[in-house]
């Protein structure tokens, strides 16, 4: 039977189990969605701004852990595209994005619409491919998809010129894909796993250190076992949030410039650091020179080329994380329990010394709300089970700090090249591929105008996402830099003219509700969060509060600044 | 740069348009450096060699290596640098043929084995063809007589059968 090339491209996003798509069509897509009219089984999700395709898909991929898929047209919906593949790229999400194209004849003519975006994106993809002939279409998508979900996870794009499209094939199910040039290791040396168990065994002082790579290869519940096995206590990356229980006696807290202050000092001060799944970027370190200076450093990952990038490891492991991490547990039950806690109650007791004396902390008064309060108070009330998208910002800082994620694919949030913009519309991918979950952006005022036109997608769609503005009237981060480092010169930070948002959330459709004392935020946040719909509450917060601690840019990590 | 050492790649790609653009955006990207370059199909079809010389810090090269590899079209990435191989690089070397210096110039050429390729009423083109030493080694002889202009290959290499030096 004759197909053409848009019917070939559906037909292959389903063959992956992919249910939703996020989109926005134009000319050279036209005939996807001719296609798209009639389908069945695959639901489609118009945006308002290809930025939010893609950082809908991206959402949607990390909630559930799957491919994200979004679809956009040639030239400026390529471009637009752009923000979210890098967004993507920085934090290891698959992610497919099938970019329309020019009629391959009029590639390089500088014809209507035509941008070289496989160009464009090389640097910010793991892979990119222009389809130059209907045969290679069907073996092509299934190759991305491959790309985007196996070894170190990544979005690939697909540029389909428009003839591609409309050629005419008889469809073959593409046969199984196999690379010469692409083979992900995930099976960890055996040698180096053992070793790992003789250092747990000498160690008196060791930190577990999970990243986004724990909770893209599902091993949270490894890193949770090991930790209590053998008595280690765990900090997090802003990406691995959620790999290990955010309630459990062994957790130290984020690491990092806004890390606890028990976490960053635990660092500075242990002799073994199991690193999993994180690449050390200089959010995290500080300093390089001193960071983790007396310690032994064990370093899981998938990727060779996060290990000794930038910090000497001791014991490098290749390998998928989850496959490292069951290693390392099956070699400790040969272990006797006491060689394995070897005696480390000193150690605990002088992360509960760093816990008591210095923890995070904040006042709240009776007049002005504290925008931790808020993030407190949403915790509670949602009893830490919502999934917490972010914008960027101090808002994203104090979602990290204050929500204490007891469970992976529960924190949503631009790590890598943080984006400001990027929590509305991952909240919507987020809940299109979760509708039993309440999903909820914690926004800034700053940057929820950077994608605000997604709300109408919410309200469109019926995908209720609630969006919690904390409002303190600056790009507060960028403050907070200016009060603490440029002599409170607040340069072209204040934020004092924004819209209504109350209006604002009426104008889309959406309901919107607004908070200006500390003794109503539990009941805004409550009415909110139980209306059946899409909401904004806005909460109107202290304006020069600052996130603590701090280390500030290029320092020690143990070196904070604290409240 | 301190401590900078010369290192030889010897890369298997996929044959594909825009392999060499991804290899080039990876090096200007990550700031490294490439001093020569060459590609060409291999035996076999759908694989090119591409051979580099870059030079760098040691702790740098294995990033370069590591990097390469990810990229999904490179199969291999050789590091020649410490086998045994043989390296070839051809040049040619216009260079001023006054009459007094015409014997001096043929007695280079003979000593290095090298051809004259084009002759002209006041100038010689000679075709170089050797290892990168060899290349310093007449450039550096010819250098007095009044080298007109040169066209360099990057080097190719290919690993010796037995293995490490
Ligand atoms: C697209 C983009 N532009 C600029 C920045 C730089 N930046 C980081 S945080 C920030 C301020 C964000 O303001 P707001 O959303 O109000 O959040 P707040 O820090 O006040 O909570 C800015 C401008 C960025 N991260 N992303
Ligand atoms: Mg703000």
């Amino acid at each position: 039977m004759k197909f053409n090339g848009a019917q070939v491209l559906i037909k292959m996003i389903k063959a992956e189990g992919i249910d939703t798509i996020f989109g926005y069509p134009g000319g050279c897509v036209i005939d996807i969605y001719d296609e798209l009219a009639k389908q069945e089984g695959l639901r489609h999700i118009l945006v308002r701004h290809e930025q939010g395709a893609v950082h809908a898909a991206d959402g949607y991929a990390r909630a559930n852990r799957s491919v994200g898929v979004a679809l956009v047209t040639s030239g400026p919906g390529a471009t637009n595209a752009v923000t979210g593949i890098a967004s993507a790229h920085s934090d290891s999400i698959p992610i497919v994005v099938f970019t329309g194209q020019v009629p391959t004849a009029l590639i390089g003519n500088d014809a209507f619409q035509e941008v070289d975006i496989v160009g464009i994106t090389r640097p910010c993809t793991k892979h990119n491919y222009l389809v130059k002939s209907i045969d290679k279409l069907a073996s092509t998508i299934k190759e991305a998809f491959y790309l985007a979900r196996s070894g170190r996870p990544g979005p690939v794009l697909v540029d389909l010129p428009k003839n591609i499209l409309q050629a005419q094939i008889d469809f073959e199910e593409p046969g199984k894909i196999s690379l010469k040039s692409y083979k992900p290791n995930y099976k960890p040396n055996k040698k180096q796993l053992n070793k790992v168990v003789e250092m747990i065994k000498k160690a008196k002082r060791p930190v577990i250190f999970a990243g986004g790579g724990v909770i893209v290869s599902q091993a949270s519940e490894q890193i949770t076992r090991l930790a209590k096995m053998a008595d280690i206590p765990v900090t997090a990356s802003l990406m691995g949030l959620g790999a290990f229980p955010g309630s459990d006696p062994l957790w130290l807290g984020m690491l990092g410039m806004h890390g606890t202050y028990r976490a960053n000092m635990s660092i500075g001060h242990c002799d073994l650091m199991i690193a999993a799944g994180v690449r050390f970027d200089d959010r995290v370190t500080g300093n390089i020179e001193k960071f983790a200076p007396t310690a032994k450093i064990v370093q899981i990952d998938i990727d060779p080329t996060s290990i000794h990038k930038n910090i000497e490891v001791h014991c490098p492991i290749v390998g998928d994380c989850k496959a490292a991490l069951e290693g390392i547990l099956h070699l400790m039950e040969d272990q006797k329990t006491d060689d394995l806690k070897n005696n480390r109650p000193q150690w605990l007791d002088q992360i509960e010394e760093w816990k008591s004396t210095t923890p995070l902390k904040y006042n709240q008064g009776s007049e002005v709300i504290k925008p931790q309060f808020v993030v407190e108070k949403l915790y509670e009330l949602t009893k830490g089970d919502a999934i917490i998208t972010t914008e960027v910002g101090q808002n994203q800082m104090w979602a990290a700090q204050y929500y204490h994620f007891n469970k992976p694919n529960h924190f949503i949030t631009s790590g890598g090249l943080g984006t400001m913009g990027f929590g509305l519309p991952a909240a919507i991918g987020a809940k299109a591929a979760c509708p039993d979950k309440l999903v909820v952006d914690v926004a800034g005022d700053g940057s929820i105008q950077m994608n605000i036109q997604e709300l109408m997608t919410a309200v469109e769609s019926k995908i209720d996402v609630k969006i919690v503005i904390l409002n303190n009237q600056y790009l507060g981060m960028v403050r907070q830099w200016q009060e603490l480092f440029y002599e409170k010169v607040y340069s072209f930070t204040n934020m004092e003219n924004t819209p209504d948002f109350v209006k604002l959330a009426e104008a889309y459709g959406a309901k919107g509700l607004r908070c200006t004392r500390p003794d109503e935020v539990e009941s805004v946040l409550s009415q909110g969060l139980n209306h059946e719909g899409t909401v904004i509450m806005e909460f109107a917060v202290d304006k020069e509060e600052s996130v603590y601690p701090m280390v500030p840019a290029g320092g020690s990590i143990t070196e904070m600044l604290l409240v | 740069m301190m401590n900078t050492n010369s290192y030889l790649l010897s890369i298997l790609v996929d044959d594909e348009p825009g392999v060499l653009s991804r290899i080039a955006g990876l090096f200007s990207g990550r700031g490294f450096n490439i001093d020569s370059l060459s590609v060409a199909s291999t035996a076999e079809p759908d694989v090119s060699r591409i051979t580099m010389v870059t030079k760098c810090e040691p702790q740098i090269i294995d990033q370069i290596k590591k990097q390469l590899h990810k990229l999904i079209n490179v199969i291999t990435v050789n590091d020649l640098t410490d086998k045994k191989y043989v390296q070839r690089q051809l040049a040619l070397i216009k260079v001023n043929a006054q009459p007094e210096k015409k014997a001096d110039i043929l007695r280079v050429v003979d000593i290095f084995r090298c051809k004259i390729v084009d002759v002209g009423l006041s100038h010689y083109t000679i075709e170089v063809s050797g290892d990168s030493g060899k290349h310093d080694a007449i450039v550096s002889l010819l250098k007095p007589m009044g080298i007109i202009e040169i066209a360099s290959t990057g080097s190719i290499a290919l690993a010796r059968e037995n293995g490490k030096k």
